[in-house]
This record gives C-alpha cells, sequence and structure tokens, in this order.
C-alpha cells in the first residue's frame, strides 16, 4: 500500500496556468463565541487537481476549516476562494464547484444508491438527459457498479463511504472534500477507498483536499500541510516533510552487536545504539550506506532493516506530540520497510 | 475490481499535461425558479418513497384513530343514547368523526418534524444544507410532503365515513379531504417548527407528545367547545385545530338530513358570532403561514 518512491512528476501539481487555484485561503480566523480560537490565521493554496492532505489531532481546526471552506460557516476574519469565488460573497457559485465526503454518513439508508445518486443530482440541478450516465460513471469509478439499485443500509462501511465520494463528484466539482473519509473503517476497506481515490483522480481530475489522521494515508497526497491548534506548523510534500528528519534508520543484528556497535564508529563515524534486538544507527541515505556497512563490519551480519523517516516523525518533530498516541493503526502502519 | 466503467460524455479524460483542470461531468445548473421547484419535487418524492416503503407504520399509526372511532366513539354514543340526549346512537359517531380525521394526519404530521430531527442527528440534513438550494425551499417541501404523507393516511380514515353514518358524497368527502390536508399542514408545520428548535430525537418526541394530547383535547374534537366552562374555552378559541374540527364538522352537518346529529354540533361562537366555514378555514390557513414562516426562519439559522 506504501509508495516510498514517488514518481517526481506527480510529486507537486503545478499551479495550473488556466484559471485560479482549486482553493485559496488568505488570512482566515475563526473564533467561536466564548472566545475559542478554533483556526488562527491560516494561508493556504491548493492548486487544481491536486490531492492535499490536511492534517492534525482531533481539536486542531481541521473540521472548523473545511466547514468554512464549503460556506457552512464564516471565517471570522480572512478570505477563502474556491476556484476563484469567494465563499462568502458567492456561496451558491461556491457549492456547485465543490463535492463534500463527511466524517459521519449523510446518506439515507432507507433510499437505493441510485435514489441517492438522483437526491443529489436534483438538488444540485444536473441535466437530466446526463445523469443516468453520470449515475453509471460515478458508481464505476468506486466500485459499486453493480450495487446500483440495492438499498443503502445493506450496504457495509467502507461502501457507504465510496458511494458518498460517487455522490460528492455528480455534479462534477473542482474540489471534492474529504474529512476522515476513513474513520471507523477496516484496514482493508481504508486501503480500497484510497485505491478507488486514485481512481477519481485520473479519471475526473478533480482537486482532493483531504483530512486524516492516518499518516500512511497522507503519503499518498502530492502535497501536506499539518495543523496544530489552528495554524499550519509545517507544509510540503511528503518526501520535503520527511528529509527534514534527515535520517534513515537502519537496524542490524549481527553477530556481535558491541563489536558492530565499534566498527560503526571507527569506521563510519557513526554513533549507534545498542538494544536487545541489535544495533541501531541513523544515517542520510540508509540503502546506499547498506552494501558498504555489510562489506566492512568485521562482524556477521545476519539482516539489515533500513527505515525511511515517517510522517509520525514529522509529525511529532513539528508539534511534539504523536498524532493519535491510543489509536494503534497510526504507531504499526506508516512508514513500512523501505 | 476496479472501475473502468465508461465516463460517459466526459471528453478530455485525465489530468493530461496542457488540458484545462475542468473535472469531466455534467456541471450543475445554474440555479433559478426551476432548480428550486425540482429539488422541491425530489423533497418531497422522498417523504413518499419513505411512506410508501414503510406500510406497517402507516398501518399502526391508523390504529389509534380507529379505536377511538369505533371503541371509545361506539361506546360513548350507546351512552349518550341511554341517556336521552336525542342524538340517537349515530350522533356522537358523526360528531367525533372529524376529530378522528384529525388524529388520523396527526402522527404522520408530527413524523415529519421527527423526520427533520433524524435527518439532522443522522448526517443527511448537511447534504441538503450544503446543495445549492434555498433553505426555504427545503423546509416548505419536506413539510409539503409530509402533508401529503399525512392526508393520504387521512384517507383511509374519510373512507369509513359511510361506517358511521356519513353519506359518501363526492363534494363531501373531496371538501374534507381538502381540510384535512390543510390540518395536515398545520400540524407538520408546527412539528417543523419544534424540530428546528430541537436537536435530540429523544427529547423531540417527548415534547409533542406532551403538546398535542392538550391540542388536540381543547380542539372539540371530542367534546364541543360550547361544553367547555369558562376558563378552557379561551385555549380552545386560540386552539388553530379547534376551527379546523369545527370547519369540518359544519360541512358534514351541512350535507346531513334535518335533525340528525345536531344535538351536540354547536357551532364555535365568538360572543354571539358564529364564523363561517371560509372565515374559519382562513384562520387555519394563515396559522400555517405564520407558523411555515417561522420554522422557515429558524431552519436558515441551523449550524
Amino acid at each position: 500500500m506504501l509508495r516510498t518512491r514517488r514518481s517526481p512528476g506527480r510529486a507537486v501539481a503545478p499551479p495550473s496556468a488556466d484559471g485560479p487555484p482549486a482553493i485559496h485561503a488568505d488570512g482566515v480566523r475563526k473564533t467561536y463565541p466564548g472566545g475559542v480560537e478554533a483556526v488562527r490565521g491560516l494561508d493556504l493554496t491548493v492548486g487544481q487537481g491536486e490531492m492535499f492532505g490536511f492534517l492534525g489531532p482531533n481539536g486542531c481546526g481541521k473540521t472548523t476549516t473545511i466547514a468554512m471552506m464549503c460556506t457552512l460557516a464564516r471565517p471570522t476574519a480572512g478570505r477563502i476562494a474556491i476556484a476563484g469565488h469567494d465563499t462568502r460573497t458567492a456561496p451558491g457559485l461556491v457549492r456547485r464547484h465543490i463535492g463534500l465526503v463527511f466524517q459521519e454518513s449523510t446518506l439515507d439508508h432507507d433510499l437505493t444508491a441510485d435514489e441517492n445518486l438522483r437526491f443529489h443530482a436534483d438538488l444540485y440541478a444536473l441535466p437530466r438527459a446526463a445523469v443516468p450516465a453520470r449515475v453509471d460513471a460515478v458508481l464505476g469509478l468506486v466500485g459499486l457498479g453493480d450495487r446500483r439499485h440495492h438499498y443503502v443500509r445493506t450496504f457495509s462501511g467502507g461502501m457507504r463511504r465510496r458511494l458518498e465520494i460517487a455522490r460528492g463528484l455528480m455534479h462534477g466539482p473542482r474540489v471534492l472534500f474529504l474529512d476522515e473519509p476513513t474513520l471507523g473503517l477496516d484496514p482493508q476497506a481504508r486501503a480500497d477507498l484510497w485505491r478507488h481515490l486514485g481512481e477519481v483522480r485520473r479519471a475526473e481530475s478533480t482537486t482532493l483536499f483531504v483530512t486524516t489522521h492516518y499518516l500512511d494515508e497522507a503519503e499518498q497526497c502530492d502535497r501536506i500541510a499539518i495543523i496544530d491548534h489552528g495554524r499550519i506548523v509545517a507544509r510540503g510534500t511528503p518526501a520535503e516533510l520527511k528529509s527534514v528528519i534527515g535520517t534513515d534508520r537502519i537496524d542490524l543484528r549481527t553477530g556481535d552487536d558491541p563489536a558492530a556497535a565499534r566498527g560503526l564508529r571507527d569506521r563510519f563515524g557513526l554513533t549507534s545504539t545498542v538494544g536487545d534486538h541489535g544495533v541501531t544507527v541513523r544515517a542520510a541515505d540508509g540503502a546506499r550506506l547498506v552494501p558498504r556497512l555489510c562489506a566492512g563490519l568485521d562482524v556477521p551480519v545476519f539482516s539489515v532493516t533500513v527505515t525511511r523517516p515517517t510522517l509520525d516523525d514529522v509529525f511529532l518533530h513539528h508539534t511534539g506530540h504523536r498524532i493519535r498516541p491510543a489509536d494503534p493503526a497510526s504507531t504499526t502502519t506508516p512508514g513500512g520497510p523501505a | 475490481m476496479t472501475g473502468t466503467a465508461p465516463v460517459a460524455a466526459t471528453p478530455g479524460r485525465g489530468p493530461a499535461a496542457g488540458t484545462t483542470a475542468r473535472p469531466p461531468g455534467p456541471a450543475a445548473g445554474p440555479g433559478g425558479p426551476l432548480a428550486e421547484l425540482r429539488a422541491a419535487r425530489m423533497v418531497w418524492r422522498r417523504e413518499m418513497l419513505h411512506f410508501l416503503r414503510d406500510p406497517v407504520r402507516t398501518a399502526v399509526s391508523l390504529l389509534q384513530p380507529m379505536v377511538f372511532l369505533f371503541i371509545l366513539g361506539v361506546g360513548l354514543s350507546r351512552m349518550y343514547a341511554q341517556a336521552g340526549t336525542g342524538a340517537g346512537v349515530g350522533g356522537y359517531l358523526v360528531f367525533l368523526f372529524p376529530g378522528v380525521l384529525v388524529m388520523a394526519v396527526q402522527a404522520p404530521a408530527v413524523s415529519v418534524g421527527a423526520s427533520i430531527v433524524w435527518d439532522r442527528q443522522s448526517g443527511f440534513l448537511r447534504e441538503m444544507l450544503v446543495a445549492p438550494v434555498r433553505r426555504s425551499t427545503l423546509l416548505l417541501a419536506k413539510c409539503l410532503g409530509g402533508a401529503t404523507v399525512a392526508t393520504c393516511t387521512g384517507l383511509v380514515v374519510l373512507a369509513c365515513c359511510g361506517l358511521v353514518g356519513i353519506p359518501y358524497r363526492p363534494d363531501l368527502v373531496l371538501l374534507l379531504l381538502v381540510q384535512s390536508g390543510l390540518t395536515a399542514l398545520v400540524m407538520t408545520s408546527i412539528a417543523a417548527l419544534v424540530a428546528c428548535t430541537i436537536r435530540r430525537l429523544q427529547t423531540f418526541n417527548t415534547v409533542l407528545t406532551v403538546l398535542m394530547t392538550p391540542v388536540l383535547f381543547l380542539s372539540g374534537a371530542m367534546f364541543p367547545v360550547s361544553a367547555m366552562p369558562a376558563w378552557m374555552a379561551p385555549a380552545a378559541l386560540a386552539n388553530p385545530l379547534t376551527y379546523a374540527v369545527d370547519a369540518m364538522r359544519r360541512t358534514i352537518g351541512a350535507r346531513l338530513p334535518q335533525g340528525q346529529a345536531e344535538a351536540l354540533a354547536q357551532p364555535v361562537a365568538w360572543g354571539g358570532w358564529h364564523p363561517t366555514v371560509a372565515v374559519e378555514i382562513g384562520l387555519v390557513a394563515g396559522f400555517c403561514v405564520a407558523a411555515l414562516a417561522l420554522s422557515v426562519r429558524r431552519f436558515a439559522r441551523i449550524e
């Protein structure tokens, strides 16, 4: 599921020459009555066709930010434009250009998938003649083509979420907002959902704005912003963010760990730590170092594991805490072996 | 299984370099009255679909008015007959019939309010609220949908009118149907007003149960306003249902043979003046418009 080497061509969606950026936020603040500052000065530009990850712990201002971008909440200060339309002065235009997938299900479970999509088509006044083909297209994109006339209440959690994505795409939005789209799904359903999001990108070239606190999912984004306490604390491509951390971790299992540690220090100038499970050392380009290590150490080397820095490390670095300490998914899955 | 379904009528698929980033697929319409109407029709249709797919709920909600009419009503009417009020056995049943009609439309009308609360709790309301549609359109369509469902339920009771001695005259049935439709809309708009104020479904159900019982008792549905003591009558006169029930009762009374069921049928009076049926219907309609306007305003403020 994880790809650490990304094709550089798609790493950053170039700001499109034709037309305004998909999302542009300028000095956005949101203060709730009672003085709670949910968002404190947010500047953000997301290019057309980009997959943008918006990361942060619960209560950091993610949902408020999305609500403001979707015209559901008014910023206390600042300005947001979606595809060039101001959310405050032209909310109707903004709504026609965005699709939404919320944390909670917003489907009618007593209607069929087809009826839910048609309901949406009528709400957005899609040309009638185009609706049946469009329903086919979006259901196909999320792999629900054969469930068109089934009741939503018979769907699994993952299928419902995918149907919501299909519905959000019905009116061909410029930006599809996904607020924690994989929350509460099992790993298989999460992987499925991301696979389908990839399909969506290829077929629709929709800008995807995704909030998540699963960092392994954020790896698949072109760019990421990390928000904490209502402010963006870091932004860039996953690779850029991880390069700030700089070093890979190399774990070695050898015949004589203390001797290996000495060798690392004397021959390679690396400081290592010896633990119960072998020797650990940090280095800038772990993969290239491995052959030299194996050749240069006098002790037998049984195994070498190189771990690239994970977004979890990045998050910890910028915010001083883990994104979701209690959640096993964020501690076990992100940043598998390179 | 990856979805490689044909993306119909979508030229230039994929983010090919250099092409415009306009996503394929039909664009949302530009809005306007026709679009609002279309959205309203869909919201209305959704209510109808829920109604048609849940016949059990309709059957159960019809049970209570039927019990009132054929058990309580029959018992009371025989009691009155034995006491010698001169109304005859059928008299009280005819008197009670409009009240039972109101009860029949009440349950489904109230459940529209419940469904607003439920939509809000379950999240579906958000799907509607972020759409490029006026909120007033959404709420009015929802209320109209509920009133339609309620009227359909009332039709079942209306079909029983022959059993209590009310003739099946097409003009009478049609008039009663229109009046119960209006009554349904009034109750739907009251329920919507409450629903826009309350977030939790349990609270909503409690509030409406507590609210609806006195409203029904104080509408002259079961005993006439003329029989109420002085402290009670003003409450009944302030109740829109009183006029709805009275209008139906007089509509029926005007089409019955002379002398039947008149003993109990004292029309509502303001001082010494009896408002005409048209005035009564106008009052109900006016109340309905006011309640709808108020709930539209409340609905617009949600979130």
